[in-house]
């Protein structure tokens, strides 16, 4: 098999959307395009009952083909990195499982297999997960009620770092924040290899009581379809490589 | 693939038998043992023993310890690990299939509940043999991860320690698969999160530390002074704080080179004024080489005295 890229949304949010088209339906969109999307719904510590409206992270998870959580904001370091690690296995263990039926027929996956040889397809599995390159794309609500939740997810999208830098593939995060001021999103760290020391990114205002998670998971998509950064920088690098010889 | 929001804990009424699809063993549940975040530990009996049944919705995680447990039991000369005994899927009566494994059940205390019954200088002796393991699991190439009290079981006579729970047992070089915040040097600031040896040791150092502060305690705003302070705060770890501390900040490279400092700071008697001697306390004996040696310099000189005194009065006459 190829080592290729991992693409994955992280959508971090406390509540429902409420404008817009169906994240749901954006969702699946944007699995099409080979994209995971994975969602925690965020709670107050001492928040006792879930709110209405969080089944809809659920919705847009299954949709997009990946993981959500929804935990209190004391557990968001853990949960975003499990939640990462998680979508990447499923990711490649689906197509481990297309690969195995090309070889095995059709209808066959790893479930059909005795759990002797299942162990040897899972090591397969997890070193193309520890070698893959990993691109992650965060997508942080920043409507009023996330504001005291902010700096937790700034510790844990540090941590999701500090986690996924320790595998021997490369990693590139960009961090969005929504809703933006002119467009859907804004952006707040464009793709970079690791993230350290972001606690000044967030924004300080934050914006009235409309969540356009559908929409803005759209825009974040475009951000993936462009990646002009990554390509940029490898052709930058090369014309860095020729000057010495000049 | 298996939905991802499904509850993690599977609830098995007891005396509910379990039949393997692919191995057509039976186990009939005794109790639950416990949860985590992949699975739900049983009790359960065969015709001849009680064994632990690991079940989970979670295919690929029941396999990734399958394959860890399989390969600990591989290593030579050490017990890493409960011993794996089945690995088979269980089609319930609902018609959802679900992975299990079968393990040995070991019977004991956990870390800390040991060592309330038991008494702290448990602790050092423990830690010692702990460290041996590790270093058998280092040479095998992994490391263990997820390393915290709750993973760690006391069986009875003699004591000895032994692990459970390999969900975070990763091959030297990989990301940790799973970890426990406080036990993480990564939360600490105090280093990657590579597998690589000393990861154990640095959680083995915050698991000594966490058996004189029960409750745990916050990172605070400066991670390494907070740890500085609890080490130097008890007065009853003092006898194995150089050694914790050197393994917070990495200054091991192995585990064997821990056990030996730890095992000089355990057999050093305690307070003997600086210099630390490293030579063995002998209980029972009324006075320690120390004291020997005191006596013996006090000895020679009132003879030296004696000489030079009875020296001078033959000069002077
Ligand atoms: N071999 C065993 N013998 C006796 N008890 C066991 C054994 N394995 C597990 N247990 C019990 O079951 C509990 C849960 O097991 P375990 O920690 O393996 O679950 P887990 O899903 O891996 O949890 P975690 O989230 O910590 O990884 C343990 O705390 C322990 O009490």
């Amino acid at each position: 098999m190829r080592r290729g890229t991992l693409k994955q949304i992280l959508l971090i949010t406390d509540g429902c959307s409420n404008q817009g088209e169906d994240p749901a339906a954006v969702s699946s969109l944007i699995r099409e395009q080979g994209i995971t999307v994975n969602v925690i719904g965020v709670l107050e510590d001492d928040q006792s009952e879930q709110p209405e409206g969080l089944q809809e992270v659920e919705e847009i998870a299954s949709a997009g083909g990946g993981v959500s959580r929804i935990v209190f904001a004391k557990a968001l370091s853990q949960t975003v990195q499990m939640v990462t690690r998680q979508a990447m296995t499923q990711t490649i263990q689906g197509v481990v499982n297309q690969e195995l039926q090309e070889i095995l027929g059709s209808e066959k996956s790893m479930d059909d297999l005795p759990p002797e040889k299942r162990g040897e397809v899972m090591e397969v599995v997890e070193e193309l997960g520890e070698t893959c390159d990993l691109e992650v794309l965060v997508l942080v609500d920043t409507s009023a009620s996330m504001t005291k939740k902010l700096p937790t997810v700034k510790e844990a999208l540090e941590d999701l770092s500090l986690s996924l830098g320790a595998r021997p593939g490369k990693n590139r995060f960009a961090i969005f924040s929504f809703p933006g001021k002119k467009r859907h999103i804004s952006r707040l760290l464009s793709w970079t290899p690791s993230i350290q020391n972001i606690s000044s990114i967030f924004p300080k205002l934050t914006s009235g009581g409309i969540t356009p998670t559908g929409p803005a998971l759209k825009e974040a998509l475009f951000q993936f379809a462009r990646t002009p950064e990554i390509k940029e920088r490898r052709t930058s690098d090369e014309i860095y490589y020729e000057e010495p010889g000049h | 693939m298996k939905s991802t929001m499904k509850n993690p804990v599977i609830d098995v009424k007891p005396g509910t038998f379990i039949n393997g699809k692919w191995h057509h063993h039976t186990y009939q549940i005794v109790k639950k043992l416990g949860h985590g975040a992949c699975g739900t530990v049983y009790l359960a009996c065969t015709q001849s023993q009680y064994v632990a049944l690991k079940i989970s919705h979670q295919q690929a995680s029941i396999t990734t310890e399958v394959n860890v447990l399989k390969a600990l039991n591989q290593v030579q000369g050490a017990r890493l690990g409960p011993s794996l005994m089945d690995v088979d899927d269980w089609q319930t009566s609902t018609g959802e299939t679900l992975s299990f494994y079968v393990m040995e059940y070991l019977k004991g205390y956990e870390l800390n509940a040991f060592i309330s019954r038991k008494g702290e200088e448990w602790l050092g002796i423990l830690a010692l043999q702990l460290l041996d393991d590790l270093d058998a699991l280092h040479q095998a190439g992994w490391v263990f991860g997820d390393l915290k009290p709750e993973n760690l079981i006391v069986i009875a006579s003699p004591p000895r320690l032994r692990w459970i729970d390999v969900g975070g047992t990763t091959r030297i070089g990989r990301a940790i698969k799973e970890y426990t915040e406080f036990y993480d040097r990564g939360y600490w600031g105090l280093g990657s999160r590579k597998a690589e040896p000393g990861y154990d040791l640095f959680a083995l150092a915050m698991v000594m530390l966490q058996v004189y502060y029960p409750g745990r305690f916050e990172k605070g705003a400066d991670p390494v002074k907070t740890l500085k302070e609890k080490l130097h705060q008890q007065q009853m770890l003092q006898k194995y704080s150089p050694c914790i501390e050197r393994a917070l900040f990495g200054k091991y490279k192995s585990s064997k080179e821990m056990k030996q400092d730890l095992l000089n700071h355990l057999t050093t008697k305690p307070k003997n004024h600086g210099k630390s001697v490293q030579k063995r306390a002998q209980p029972g004996k009324h006075s320690s080489p120390d004291h020997y040696r005191m006596l013996e310099s006090l000895g020679i000189g009132l003879v030296l005295l004696l000489f030079s005194f009875v020296f001078f009065i033959f000069q002077s006459l």
